[in-house]
């Protein structure tokens, strides 16, 4: 048996090994890059610079993302909600055609179909302008905080969307059906039977969009100007425009340190959840 | 009667929104890439025309030499990836490994840590080992950030493929080796195939890495469609764009035809 567990280990090492040297290795790399005090030893000085420097936008990244994320989880449920609820055939199909259509789009071309879409110029204000519901005048360019907002929620609804008709598919029919025949409404029935069953998947899809939108380059520096702007744009400006490795790497550190808090969070839900279900 | 009417003249009317809200920003984007001349305050190009594919598709232009560096790269990218991945796959579906969760999900952290701060330190160690802003720099940083989905589908692919008949190989004689590459590696190749093009597509897309690995001198696609947009050159990012949706939008098509359920249903175990 320990040859085979050898030969096992021998067969994942070389994956391993470019996982350590490209993942591992860069992530110690950047923390001990933060913690370096400038004076030498370690210190704090790079935080206290990063926060002096770029509190605003630590704050603006933090709005736009849990803003995007709770939106995401709206429209997820709503698309996968009708999706598993709907009883007019047509509708269903017709969104279950519509909707997925972002899922493999790449954020830099959904970031060039937005920077035209959104702007004042843009598809969305002419349509809105040609069908008299606005003024010529009163059209705005999207292009800042919100512009941000639509692309990552076009972007990461159908993901999560996806994952949550998955799961609903996958519910037992009966308890819905039979909550219906109590006459509980459609919306009621969702809200109150089906979701507390998917909620797992929710959460699961939720924090991982979280993380992606926390990670995305090219939307913020595409999609918005440059200030106030995201924290992956303040790292990319701070490294070309300065090659300040230590105060780019601290900001780097309060990403990780965001993501480690719902991480933190799911598990924690997840533990309870659990316990729940052995009690 | 003129209820059920109001009702579906109501339900028409939320599919058009919701179709308007996800065809339109695409829309936008096919006009662009016919627009000759397009400014304010015209709501339609003013003049249309294939001026700017006929650049793009230029043999010697700018994006037919971005379109043969990222094909190569994703194809290269494909090739570490599954060269790591099969052995890795096979192990992690058959043998018996210690802490085998734990190297699951080894594979998955690039993909769940913010990675901009990852690949500014990745420049950084490149640039010390003569490997920044090389073709073979930028396919490492793509296998990196894929390896989720060759080894998590790889392994998936194996562990569908019947025991029974591998076992029958070999008491009909087969040795260990010759199972392997005549029955389980066969076996498998539909799953494996999947997640090649899931990897190809990951490299293909890529857009972050190649930013800071990659440059001055790699251009990929999206790099290209990163410049052509900022500098305001709407025609060449769009036209760049929509290359870019052929390969994913195809993929979306026919993703169920490889992925089989019976793999599906082992991914990520």
């Amino acid at each position: 048996m320990s040859e085979s567990r050898t030969a096992g280990l021998l067969l994942v090492a070389p994956a391993l090994l470019l996982v350590s040297a490209l993942f591992a290795y860069p992530l110690v790399f950047s923390v001990a890059s933060a913690v370096s005090d400038p004076a030498g030893g370690v210190g704090l000085a790079n935080f206290a610079k990063a926060f002096q420097l770029y509190s605003g936008d630590i704050l603006y990244t933090v709005f736009i993302v849990a803003i995007s994320t709770a939106l995401t989880g709206l429209v997820s449920i709503a698309i996968a909600g009708y999706l598993t609820m709907g009883e007019t055939p047509w509708l269903v199909s017709g969104l279950a055609w519509l909707y997925r259509w972002p899922l493999f789009i790449p954020f830099i071309v959904a970031a060039q179909c937005m920077r035209t879409f959104l702007a004042k110029n843009g598809m969305l204000n002419n349509t809105l302008v040609m069908s008299g519901l606005f003024d010529p005048d009163q059209t705005v360019s999207l292009l800042d905080w919100r512009g941000i907002i639509v692309t990552f929620v076009w972007k990461q609804a159908p993901f999560v969307a996806l994952l949550l008709a998955g799961g609903m598919a996958a519910l037992d029919r009966a308890t819905i059906e039979a909550a219906r025949n109590l006459g509980a409404s459609r919306l009621r029935c969702l809200i109150e039977i089906v979701l507390p069953l998917v909620a797992p998947t929710l959460m699961v899809g939720l924090i991982l969009s979280f993380v992606i939108m926390l990670s995305v380059l090219s939307v913020p520096l595409m999609v918005a100007g440059s200030q106030p702007t995201m924290l992956t744009v303040d790292i990319s400006f701070r490294i070309n425009a300065y090659g300040d490795y230590p105060v780019a790497n601290a900001l780097g550190v309060i990403s990780y340190l965001m993501t480690a808090i719902t991480a933190w969070i799911y598990l924690r839900y997840a533990l309870r959840e659990r316990q729940e279900k052995a009690a | 009667m003129t209820r059920v009417l109001a009702g579906t003249t109501g339900k028409a009317a939320l599919l058009a929104l919701f179709a308007f809200a996800i065809i339109g920003p695409l829309a936008n984007l096919v006009l662009w890439s016919f627009a000759e001349r397009w400014y304010f305050p015209f709501k339609l190009p003013v003049s249309w025309g294939l001026r700017y594919w006929e650049v793009v598709f230029r043999p010697t232009g700018v994006a037919m030499q971005s379109l043969v560096t990222s094909i190569s790269i994703a194809l290269l990218t494909v090739v570490v990836a599954l060269a790591l991945s099969i052995p890795a796959g096979y192990a992690l579906a058959r043998l018996r490994l210690p802490w085998r969760g734990a190297i699951m999900i080894a594979f998955l952290l690039p993909q769940a840590f913010p990675s901009v701060a990852i690949y500014v330190n990745v420049a950084r160690i490149f640039y010390g080992l003569g490997l920044a802003g090389t073709i073979g720099g930028v396919v490492l940083v793509h296998a990196v950030h894929a390896l989720v989905y060759s080894v998590w589908i790889t392994s998936a692919a194996f562990a569908a493929v019947d025991r029974e008949l591998e076992l029958a190989a070999r008491n009909l004689g087969a040795s260990v080796l010759r199972t392997l590459f005549t029955v389980t590696l066969p076996l498998a190749a539909p799953g494996i195939l999947a997640s090649a093009i899931f990897v190809f597509l990951e490299s293909l897309d890529e857009f972050t890495g190649t930013f800071f690995v990659g440059v001055p001198t790699v251009s990929t696609l999206p790099l290209l469609l990163y410049s052509a947009g900022m500098g305001g050159n709407y025609q060449i990012a769009s036209i760049t764009a929509l290359i870019l949706l052929v390969p994913s939008i195809l993929f979306m098509l026919f993703v169920e035809r490889f992925l089989r359920a019976d793999v599906l249903s082992r991914i990520g175990r």
